[in-house]
C-alpha cells in the first residue's frame, strides 16, 4: 500500500438515535489508488453507512473522512458527489428519463455540452454491452441485469475517478450477477478506479475484491486480502465469516456427491 | 293542434331560448372555473410542497383544506359575501376603493377555497410516495435540492398531482353553477331561474351544459395527466392546446359584451324576472344598455342598490320597514311608504321612487276544502287547529320578522313547518303534503289553483307595495328617472298575477321577457323598437 491512500476514513462515529446505539463506532478504512475493496458484515454492522460517509449522503457525527489528503466537510458537496460514482442495489434509475438521461445526469449537471455527452453515453452503453439502441429506453421496459448496468455506466459518465457500491448485485439472479460482476470487475482495471463495494456475499467479496475490509458491531475489525484473513491469527468471527464460502462448497459437494465410492 | 305537439313546440321554443343564453352563460362559467382552478393550483402546490416536507404541517394543512370541503358550496358562496363587505369598508376608509361584494369576487374565493383540497391531497400524495431510493440517487449523482426538485420530485409527483387537479376541476365545474345565487352569471342563471319558473327544459338544459362542460375538461385534464405519467409530450402538448383553444373559445362572447349600462337587480322569483325585465325594457327604449343581477336572497338585493353593486330594482314597503327599518309597528300604507321614502333616502341615500301600484304581500292560503272542513277563513281561526296543521314557506319567511308578528299577535304557532322553493311550496299545498303556505298575494298560482287567502282581521302583516328603489349613485340620473316613471301607479295586481301566471303555469309557458312586454303593452306602453342599434 502506497504511503498516502486515496481515500483515508478516521475515527468515524455515527447514532442514529441520539447516542443510545451507534452504527458505527470509531471505524477507520484506508483505500488505496486503484484499490478494490470488499466491505463485509452483517446486517447492521454498519458497512453501508461507512460507505455513505465517502461521498457524505451521510455525515459522521465525529471523525473525518480525506479524499486526497482534502477532507470532504471542506468540499462543495454537490461537487464531491459528482466526482464520485455511486451504484445503488436496485439501480436507483430514475424512472422517468431514458436510460439515456439517466447515464448523461451526472455529465449534464456539471455543464457538459450536449453533443459530448451524447458521444459519452453511447460509449458507455458499449462498456457495460448494452446497445446502443438502448439510450431511448425507459428503466422499466429493462431487466434486472440491464438496469444494473445501466446503473454501472451512469456512475461511470462523468469519469470518476472513485466508485462506491452498495450491495450492486444483490438483487440479481446469480449468473446475472456473476456476468455482471465481472463486468465491472473489467471496467474497474481498465478504467483505473478506485472501488469500494459494500456486500454480504463473501464470496462475491471474494471474487471480486483485491483487499476486504469486515465490519462487526460499526467496527472494521479486519482489512487484508482475500487469503490473508483466511490464514490464521485471526479473530474468531473474521475465520467464521471468511471460511463460509469454503464450507458451503463442501456442503455442495457432499450433497451431489452421495458416495464418494462410487468416484473415486 | 293537439295537447302533444304543443308542449313539443314550446319545449322547442323553450331549447332555441336557451341556446341563445348560452354563449354568455357558458363564458362567464368558464372564465369563472378557470380562474378560480388555476388559483386554486396557484395556492395548493406550495402547500402540498411545504405539508409533503414537514409532517407536522401535514397534519393542519390537510385538516384545514377538508374543513373547507365540509362547507356546502352555497353556504361558502354565501359567507363570502359579508366578508367582502367588511373588506371593502376597510379599503374604503383606508384606500378610498370599494370592492365588490357580489358577483364575480365572492365567487372566485369561495371556488378557490373549494378547489384546494384534492390538489392539496394529491400533491402530498404525490411527493410523499415518491421512492427514497430515487431521492437518494438524486442527491448521489450531485443534485442540489433545487435541481432535485425540478428535475426528480416535480416530474414524479406530476400525474398524481393532475390526477388531483382533475377532480378539483369537476367540483368547480359544477359547484360553480351555484355562484348564480350571489349575483355572479353561470350555467346555474338556467337551473336557478328553471326551478323558479317550473321551466324544467331551461333545469335540465343547465345541468347538462354544466355535465358536458366537466366533462370535455376532466378528457383533456386527462390527456395531460396521462402524458405527464407516460412520459408522453405529445399528448400532453395536445391536452393544454384542447384546453386553451376551448377556454379561447368560450371567452370570445364576452368580449362582445362591452361598455357596462344600468345594473338591473332581481330577486329569486318569478315576478321579479318580469319586472326586471321591464325594468330593463324601459331604460333600453330610453336608448341605454341594461344588464341584470338575478337571484339575489332579500336581504343581499337591498345592500346591492344601497352599495351600487345594481342600480335599480322592485322592493316590497313591508319588507323594507320589518327587516331594513326593522321597525315592529304598523302604520297605513301610505304613512309606511312616505317614512320609507324619507328615511332610506336619509340613511343611504337611496332613492324610493315611488309605487308601481299593486302590492305583494305574503298571505297564509290554504285548500278550500282544507279551509271548508276545519272551517277557517281567517288567521284567527288557525290558532284552535294550529296543533295538527302543517305550514309550508319559501326559505325566508319563517326568519322574517313578520312571521314573529303574526305568532306574537295571535298567539299561535304551527306543529310542522316546512320551507320549500316557491314552486314546490304551491305544489305541497295542492297535494296536501303541508295544510297552510305563506303564499304571495300577486302570485298567479293563487288564483289558478284556487286557493283560499285567509283574512288578517288583527292586521299583524304590514302593507307590501312594489316600490322602485334606485342607487345613491344613480339618483340624480335623469334618464333613469324618466324611464322608469311611466311604470309608476300603473300595474294594477290583477295584471301582475296574470303575467306572473304567464310564466309560472304548467303548459304553454312564456318566458319572463314575454311576460313583460306583455305587462307593458297592456298598461299602453309604446311597443319595443325591435333590436334598435346600440
Amino acid at each position: 500500500m502506497s504511503s498516502s491512500p486515496l481515500i483515508q476514513v478516521s475515527d468515524v462515529c455515527k447514532s442514529f438515535d441520539g447516542g443510545r446505539t451507534f452504527a458505527v463506532r470509531n471505524a477507520s478504512l484506508a483505500v488505496a489508488q486503484g484499490a478494490f475493496i470488499s466491505l463485509v458484515g452483517a446486517s447492521g454492522s454498519g458497512k453501508t453507512t461507512l460507505l455513505k460517509f465517502i461521498n457524505r449522503l451521510i455525515d459522521p457525527d465525529t471523525g473525518s473522512v480525506c479524499i486526497d489528503g482534502k477532507n470532504t466537510v471542506a468540499m462543495e458537496i454537490t461537487e464531491l458527489r459528482r466526482s464520485i460514482g455511486y451504484v445503488f442495489q436496485n439501480a436507483g434509475l430514475f424512472p422517468h428519463l431514458t436510460v439515456g438521461e439517466n447515464i448523461g445526469m451526472t455529465p449534464q449537471l456539471l455543464g457538459w455540452p450536449s453533443v459530448k455527452i451524447a458521444a459519452r453515453i453511447e460509449e458507455l452503453l458499449d462498456l457495460v454491452e448494452l446497445p446502443a439502441s438502448y439510450a431511448t429506453r425507459r428503466p422499466a421496459t429493462l431487466s434486472g441485469g440491464e438496469r444494473q448496468r445501466v446503473g454501472v455506466a451512469r456512475a461511470l459518465a462523468a469519469r470518476p475517478k472513485i466508485v462506491l457500491m452498495d450491495e450492486p448485485f444483490g438483487a440479481l439472479d446469480p449468473i446475472t450477477r456473476d456476468i455482471v460482476g465481472a463486468t465491472y470487475r473489467r471496467l474497474h482495471n481498465l478504467l483505473g478506479l478506485t472501488t469500494v463495494m459494500v456486500t454480504h456475499d463473501v464470496q462475491e467479496a471474494i471474487l471480486l475484491g483485491d483487499r476486504i475490509a469486515v465490519m462487526k458491531g460499526g467496527r472494521v475489525i479486519a482489512l487484508d486480502t482475500p487469503r490473508a484473513l483466511m490464514a490464521g491469527n485471526q479473530a474468531d468471527d473474521v475465520i467464521a465469516l471468511m471460511s463460509m464460502p469454503k464450507r458451503q462448497a463442501e456442503q455442495v459437494r457432499v450433497a451431489i456427491e452421495p458416495s464418494d465410492s462410487q468416484h473415486a | 293542434m293537439s295537447l302533444s305537439s304543443l308542449a313539443i313546440v314550446n319545449m322547442h321554443e323553450q331549447i332555441s331560448a336557451a341556446l341563445q343564453l348560452l354563449p354568455n352563460y357558458l363564458g362567464q362559467h368558464t372564465l369563472l372555473c378557470a380562474s378560480s382552478l388555476s388559483l386554486g393550483v396557484l395556492f395548493a402546490l406550495p402547500l402540498a410542497v411545504l405539508a409533503a416536507r414537514r409532517p407536522r404541517i401535514r397534519f393542519w394543512v390537510l385538516s384545514i383544506t377538508g374543513l373547507v370541503q365540509t362547507v356546502p358550496g352555497l353556504a361558502l358562496l354565501a359567507m363570502f359575501y359579508p366578508l367582502l363587505l367588511g373588506l371593502s369598508d376597510v379599503t374604503r376608509a383606508l384606500l378610498g376603493i370599494d370592492i365588490p361584494a357580489l358577483g364575480f369576487l365572492p365567487s372566485v374565493a369561495a371556488l378557490t377555497l373549494y378547489s384546494m383540497l384534492p390538489i392539496v391531497r394529491n400533491g402530498v400524495a404525490g411527493f410523499v410516495g415518491i421512492d427514497p431510493a430515487v431521492l437518494e440517487a438524486a442527491d448521489a449523482v450531485g443534485m442540489t435540492p433545487r435541481q432535485r426538485f425540478v428535475r426528480v420530485e416535480a416530474p414524479l409527483a406530476a400525474p398524481v398531482v393532475m390526477a388531483g387537479i382533475r377532480t378539483a376541476a369537476i367540483w368547480t365545474i359544477g359547484t360553480a353553477t351555484l355562484s348564480t345565487s350571489v349575483g355572479q352569471t353561470s350555467l346555474g342563471n338556467y337551473i336557478f331561474a328553471g326551478l323558479q319558473t317550473q321551466n324544467w327544459v331551461f333545469v335540465l338544459f343547465g345541468c347538462i351544459a354544466a355535465a358536458v362542460l366537466a366533462s370535455v375538461a376532466d378528457q383533456l385534464l386527462g390527456l395531460i395527466e396521462v402524458g405527464l405519467s407516460a412520459g408522453k409530450r405529445g399528448l400532453t402538448c395536445l391536452g393544454v392546446a384542447g384546453l386553451a383553444a376551448g377556454f379561447g373559445l368560450t371567452l370570445i362572447p364576452l368580449g362582445a359584451v362591452t361598455a357596462t349600462g344600468y345594473v338591473v337587480g332581481a330577486k329569486n322569483f318569478t315576478e321579479q324576472y318580469i319586472l326586471a325585465e321591464l325594468i330593463s325594457r324601459q331604460i333600453k327604449e330610453a336608448g341605454a344598455r341594461a344588464e341584470r343581477q338575478e337571484n339575489l336572497g332579500s336581504a343581499i338585493a337591498f345592500r346591492a342598490v344601497a352599495n351600487g353593486e345594481i342600480d335599480v330594482y322592485v322592493d316590497y314597503t313591508g319588507t323594507l320597514w320589518t327587516n331594513v327599518m326593522r321597525r315592529r309597528d304598523l302604520v297605513t300604507p301610505a304613512q309606511m311608504q312616505q317614512q320609507l321614502t324619507q328615511w332610506l333616502a336619509r340613511e343611504y341615500g337611496v332613492v324610493l321612487l315611488g309605487s308601481l301600484g299593486f302590492e305583494n304581500a305574503y298571505v297564509f292560503a290554504m285548500r278550500r276544502d282544507r279551509a271548508a272542513a276545519l272551517g277557517i277563513t281567517s288567521i284567527a281561526d288557525l290558532r284552535q287547529h294550529s296543533a295538527q296543521l302543517t305550514l309550508g314557506t319559501d326559505f325566508e319567511f319563517l326568519v322574517r320578522p313578520e312571521w314573529t308578528m303574526i305568532k306574537n299577535t295571535y298567539q299561535f304557532d304551527f306543529a310542522v313547518k316546512r320551507s320549500f322553493e316557491p314552486t314546490f311550496m304551491y305544489r305541497a299545498v295542492l297535494d296536501r303534503s303541508v295544510d297552510v303556505i305563506s303564499a304571495f298575494s300577486s302570485d298567479g298560482r293563487i288564483a289558478s289553483d284556487d286557493l283560499l287567502v285567509l283574512n288578517d282581521p288583527m292586521h299583524a302583516i304590514p302593507s307590501y307595495e312594489a316600490v322602485v328603489l334606485i342607487s345613491p349613485k344613480r339618483s340624480k340620473d335623469r334618464v333613469l328617472m324618466d324611464a322608469l316613471t311611466p311604470l309608476l301607479g300603473r300595474i294594477s295586481v290583477e295584471k301582475m298575477r296574470e303575467a306572473n301566471l304567464m310564466v309560472d303555469r304548467g303548459s304553454n309557458k312564456a318566458s319572463p321577457q314575454d311576460a313583460a312586454e306583455y305587462l307593458a303593452r297592456s298598461i299602453g306602453l309604446r311597443e319595443l323598437r325591435a333590436a334598435s342599434a346600440p
